[in-house]
């Protein structure tokens, strides 16, 4: 078994069942945080509950973010062996004429939302880590009230950081536009090729990111002060 | 028609190759691509100069031989076809075609437009066979029942030619489609079925070792393989693998 993850197959299938993982709490983010654009205290309940709860923080979140390093870590090992496989580069070269842009520059569309994650990162999860187990404050509140609602929509005041938002989750659609069908191909399962899935996957691509997308504008416009 | 050649030419695996112009006249749009190579290699014997080497054997699309990538794709613009079947009425008067070899870390230009190609028939030998007796003793295949369904898709495994187009096309020069398929060709039928773990996993480990790369599933090499080899082949082949390491 161990060999089996040393192979460029295994490394493959590591790859799949990490993007795997990340789609499935794409799905989970999403439907929390679009609770915002309807009721805040809902939003701030299933905040503090995902930010509290031992079993989210302590099981759910560690597998994250290996699971995230791990991703980003594999495709880089990845694209550096086939840059070296790939020998000197053709003179003249028709990719588009055999295959889609997105499957062609999966590193470029992940070096994105890589960034985007340091700058999520930076905006909400260390200020989250900094309040929760720097300074001990569990309380999820703020002058008597839940702060994260409030949080959110402070963030979302900056016009460059919606336009980073938005530009990001549009490099995700195409990344999952790609990634989706990629993972059950690598997966050993030919249902990625069936029109089934490749619906399936066309329409995640598109609502997952278009749902953040929407997150973000939203408040931007909507909580104008 | 009147056409112009970017050809790469590289004296032998160490020397240092570049790309140079050639002109040809007079081409009729019936003949094959090959055809159109001997002319040119006709018009440098002439002339004094060294003929540009290029694979071929068969010309009719069944040995896998020829290879080139023309304007920028494997055996050119054309579907489902090899180079000796690729014909110049798929070009018009004036063109300037660009011809280079197969590219891939693991396909050495030997000289021109020659490339080793001799990876594929080590990946063969470490398991792309099944250990029969045939001393005389031999069991009729037909007495094997095999459905229609398992046939066809074995058959279709086996037309592969092990051309090398899928590397070439390949963005990671990844040669999964090659093997998938010769992995398939057993996978599927009862015959294989003995040797089935160690093949997949021996197949494997001399391709990677070989120096092919990682398959990103962009689905090119399929689209450009002269026999249609399906990507379900590549799949096929993870799932073996998969089976293989759970055994
Ligand atoms: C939430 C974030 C992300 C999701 C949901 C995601 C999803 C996916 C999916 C589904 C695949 C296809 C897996 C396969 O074919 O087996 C994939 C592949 C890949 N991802 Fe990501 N990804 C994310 C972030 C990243 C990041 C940050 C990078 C960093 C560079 C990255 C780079 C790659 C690369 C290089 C591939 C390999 C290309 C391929 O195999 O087709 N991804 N990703
Ligand atoms: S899979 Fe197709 S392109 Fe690749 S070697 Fe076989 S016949 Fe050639
Ligand atoms: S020369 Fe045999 S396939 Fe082209």
């Amino acid at each position: 078994m161990g060999g089996f993850f040393k192979s460029s197959i295994g490394r493959k299938v590591a790859m799949a069942l990490s993007a795997f993982f990340l789609m499935f709490f794409l799905i989970i983010h999403l439907a929390v945080n679009i609770t915002s654009l309807f009721s805040a205290d809902l939003f701030n309940e299933l905040s503090h509950f995902m930010g509290t709860n031992p079993l989210v923080q302590f099981a759910l979140q560690p597998v994250l973010i290996f699971g995230v390093v791990f991703h980003f870590i594999m495709g880089f090992i990845l694209e550096l062996k086939n840059k070296k496989a790939n020998g000197v580069s053709y003179a003249k070269n028709n990719g588009a004429a055999n295959s889609s842009w997105m499957s062609r520059n999966m590193i470029y569309s992940g070096l994105v939302i890589l960034a985007f994650i340091v700058l999520h990162f930076i905006d909400f999860w260390f200020p989250e880590l900094n309040t929760k187990y720097v300074l001990g404050d569990m309380s999820g509140m703020h002058d008597g009230e839940y702060r994260y609602f409030h949080e959110m929509v402070e963030k979302f005041h900056n016009p460059l950081r919606v336009g980073a938002y938005v530009i990001s989750f549009a490099l995700l659609g195409l990344h999952l536009a790609h990634g989706f069908t990629s993972a059950f191909q690598s997966m050993g399962s030919s249902a990625g090729r069936k029109k089934t899935l490749q619906n399936i996957g066309k329409a995640y691509s598109i609502i997952i990111p278009l749902g953040f997308i929407i997150i973000a504008l939203f408040h931007h416009f909507i909580h104008q002060h | 028609m009147n056409l112009t050649l970017k050809i790469w030419r590289q004296k032998d695996s160490n020397a240092k190759g570049q790309m140079v112009d050639y002109k040809v006249t007079d081409i009729s749009e019936h003949m094959s691509f090959l055809e159109m190579m001997d002319v040119l290699n006709e018009q440098l014997i002439e002339s004094g100069e060294e003929p540009v080497a290029f694979d071929h054997d068969c010309r009719e699309g069944i040995c896998g031989m020829c290879s080139m990538y023309i304007n920028g794709e494997a055996h050119g613009p054309d579907r489902g076809i090899t180079t000796c079947q690729l014909h110049m009425r798929m070009f018009k008067d004036g063109d300037t075609i660009t011809i280079e070899p197969f590219r891939a870390a693991a396909f050495p230009v030997i000289k021109d437009l020659v490339v080793d190609r001799t990876a594929f028939e080590r990946i063969q030998q470490a398991g792309g066979y099944i250990s029969v007796n045939t001393s005389g003793n031999t069991q009729d295949a037909n007495a094997i029942p095999i459905s229609k369904h398992a046939a066809d898709e074995a058959m279709d495994a086996a037309t592969c030619i092990g051309c090398g187009a899928c590397v070439a096309t390949c963005k990671n020069s990844s040669a999964m489609l090659f093997v998938g398929a010769k992995v398939s060709q057993y996978a599927l039928l009862p015959q294989g079925q003995v040797e089935a773990a160690d093949r997949v996993q021996n197949m494997v480990s001399q391709m990677d070792l070989e120096g092919f790369g990682n398959c990103t599933n962009t689905g090119a090499c399929e689209v450009e393989c002269p026999k249609g080899i399906s990507l379900d082949n590549i799949a096929r082949m993870n799932r073996e693998l998969m089976k293989a390491a759970l055994k």
